[in-house]
């Protein structure tokens, strides 16, 4: 049997940081109704890698983002970015949620030039930009689109653009390809990494694919059953200029398979916490 | 979508036919129901001879007034109310059985309180609609969906800016519904008020050839409101469709 025990520090590392977790503890509720959703979590995160974070469903995967995004503080603990403590969403971070976000009054470029004319960008450099993301994201025929037009794919793209205009240093993605069938998850896949290579970005991905970790990270943070920990962390060892073709090299099944056996252990301990798995 | 648009017009075309016939051959009485044709010819004299103008106008005026009064009125006490919890839930029970109350009993009310004249009528009928749009306020105040919240958050959206750019356009579907309703309010209110209760326009107009057996007039003004009615309806729907079809997630 695997161990299951947190590892100390799991995520410390050597070389620039981009945003750093001490002790990062998030509680809900009051009294008896209170719920020990994550931690403590440590965790370093190095200036441009693809780190992953899987997980069983309520270990406060998504919680650890929140923080990191400066949308919901840590009971205890401490988030920086950049060196400087997370207070608010800070200047320089994107985040990219599970559910669609695009604005549905908004046409296709409107939506992505939206960020940046609220952030009072001269008009030229929007247009730039935003001619720029719609044909890094191959929406440049979908420019005059409305979200309700486009699919669920093409939806999320949109909002990938937004985030990308505006530079962000670290990007957050809160499970983006969940609502999408699985030919298409690893073609937004590959241009998550042509994305991430080409911004030289830090991205930390919140998923609950095996495969889009294996495939897409430079590490996979693999969380505990609630309160959620880090109990393993994996260094994948691709090259940067992987793509989805990787999924046929026989280290992505060994990879999968290391991930799943951590993974299992605390999934059954979800299933039966929720009254779900064989006594 | 046109092959609803054919057969709703293709209904009330073989009710108009059917009334126009049975009037034709006397089933129906003169004394009664006057034929289309005599309802159109009468709406065309009263349009042309220009005696019954001032109460149209005057019928229009107040109801785009209760309309506009109801609306921004609606909404801002929607809001309000949305904001402060404590607020909502001592007030929700009253706006869910509000329309219980028969509004026009306050109309003694409102002439002490505002005279004779266009303001209680004005007054009962926001009365009468402004509910609709705070309880469609509040629903579209609930269902803006909170990962476009969240979204003007990181973009790091002033809270005013993401009330008017964010929170409005995504709640304006079911503010548009409102809308919608408090315009139907505006019109029953202000003809029945005027109907039972006043001295002048379109619904007096209406209840005055009534009481003097003048068919070809009374039966002429109905026509008159229910071809504004009707236009007013049809251009909010298409308004909504184009919206709906915007705003669908």
């Amino acid at each position: 049997m695997i161990s299951a025990e947190p590892v100390a520090n799991i995520g410390e590392a050597s070389g620039t940081v981009t945003a750093r977790l001490r002790g990062v503890t998030r509680l809900y509720g009051t009294g008896s109704a209170r719920l020990h959703a994550l931690g403590p979590i440590d965790l370093d995160l190095r200036k441009g890698e693809f780190f992953s974070v899987v997980g069983p469903s309520g270990c406060g995967k998504s919680t650890l983002l929140d923080v990191l995004a400066g949308l919901n503080p840590p009971t205890d603990g401490s988030a920086e970015f950049e060196g400087r403590p997370v207070k608010g969403v800070p200047d320089g971070v994107g985040v990219v949620f599970q559910e669609d976000a695009s604005f549905p009054w908004l046409t296709v470029e409107a939506n992505v030039a939206f960020g940046l004319q609220q952030a009072g960008v001269d008009a030229a450099e929007v247009e730039r930009r935003v001619a720029y993301a719609l044909g890094f994201m191959g929406l440049r025929d979908f420019r005059k689109a409305y979200p309700a037009q486009l699919s669920g794919g093409m939806r999320q793209r949109v909002c990938i653009a937004r985030t990308l205009v505006l530079q962000p240093r670290l990007i957050l993605l809160d499970e983006p390809f969940g609502a999408l069938d699985q030919q298409t998850r690893l073609i937004m896949g590959d241009e998550l990494l042509r994305l991430w290579r080409e911004t030289n970005a830090t991205v930390l991905l919140i998923t609950h694919s095996l495969d889009e970790a294996a495939m897409l990270s430079d590490r996979v943070g693999v969380m505990s059953a609630r309160p959620g920990l880090f109990i393993e962390l994996i260094e994948t060892g691709w090259p940067k200029d992987r793509d989805s073709r990787i999924v046929a090299d026989p280290r992505f099944g060994e990879l999968t398979g290391r991930i799943w056996e951590k993974l299992r252990v605390e999934t059954m301990k979800h299933m039966q916490s929720q009254g779900m798995g064989h006594s | 979508m046109k092959h609803r648009g054919l057969a709703s017009i293709g209904i009330v075309a073989v009710c108009v036919g059917a009334l126009q016939l049975a009037c034709g051959i006397g089933l129906v009485k003169h004394t009664v129901i006057i034929a289309p044709t005599e309802m159109a010819d009468s709406l065309w004299q009263i349009l042309l001879g220009g005696e019954f103008t001032h109460a149209i106008l005057l019928t229009l005026t107040n109801i785009v007034l209760s309309a506009v009064i109801s609306i921004a009125a609606g909404f801002g006490i929607g809001v309000a109310i949305h904001s402060v919890a404590f607020l909502r839930r001592g007030i929700e029970p009253y706006l869910a059985s509000y329309y219980a109350v028969p509004t026009f009993i306050f109309y003694p009310v409102f002439i002490v309180l505002f005279g004779v004249g266009s303001a209680p009528i004005i007054a009962i009928t926001v009365l009468l609609a402004i509910v609709a749009m705070i309880t469609a306020t509040l629903n579209g105040l609930d269902r803006i969906p909170g990962v476009l919240t969240k979204t003007a958050t990181v973009l790091r959206l002033s809270p005013v800016r993401r009330a008017l750019l964010v929170q409005l356009p995504a709640a304006s579907p079911y503010l548009f519904a409102g809308a919608r309703l408090s315009v139907a309010y505006s019109f029953i209110g202000v003809i029945a008020s005027e109907f039972i209760l006043s001295g002048d326009g379109l619904g007096y107009a209406i209840a005055y050839a009534y009481n003097n057996f003048d068919n070809r007039t009374m039966y002429g003004l109905m026509l008159l409101i229910i071809i504004v009615v009707t236009a007013v309806n049809a251009s909010f729907d298409a308004l909504d469709r184009r919206l709906q079809a915007r705003l669908r997630r």
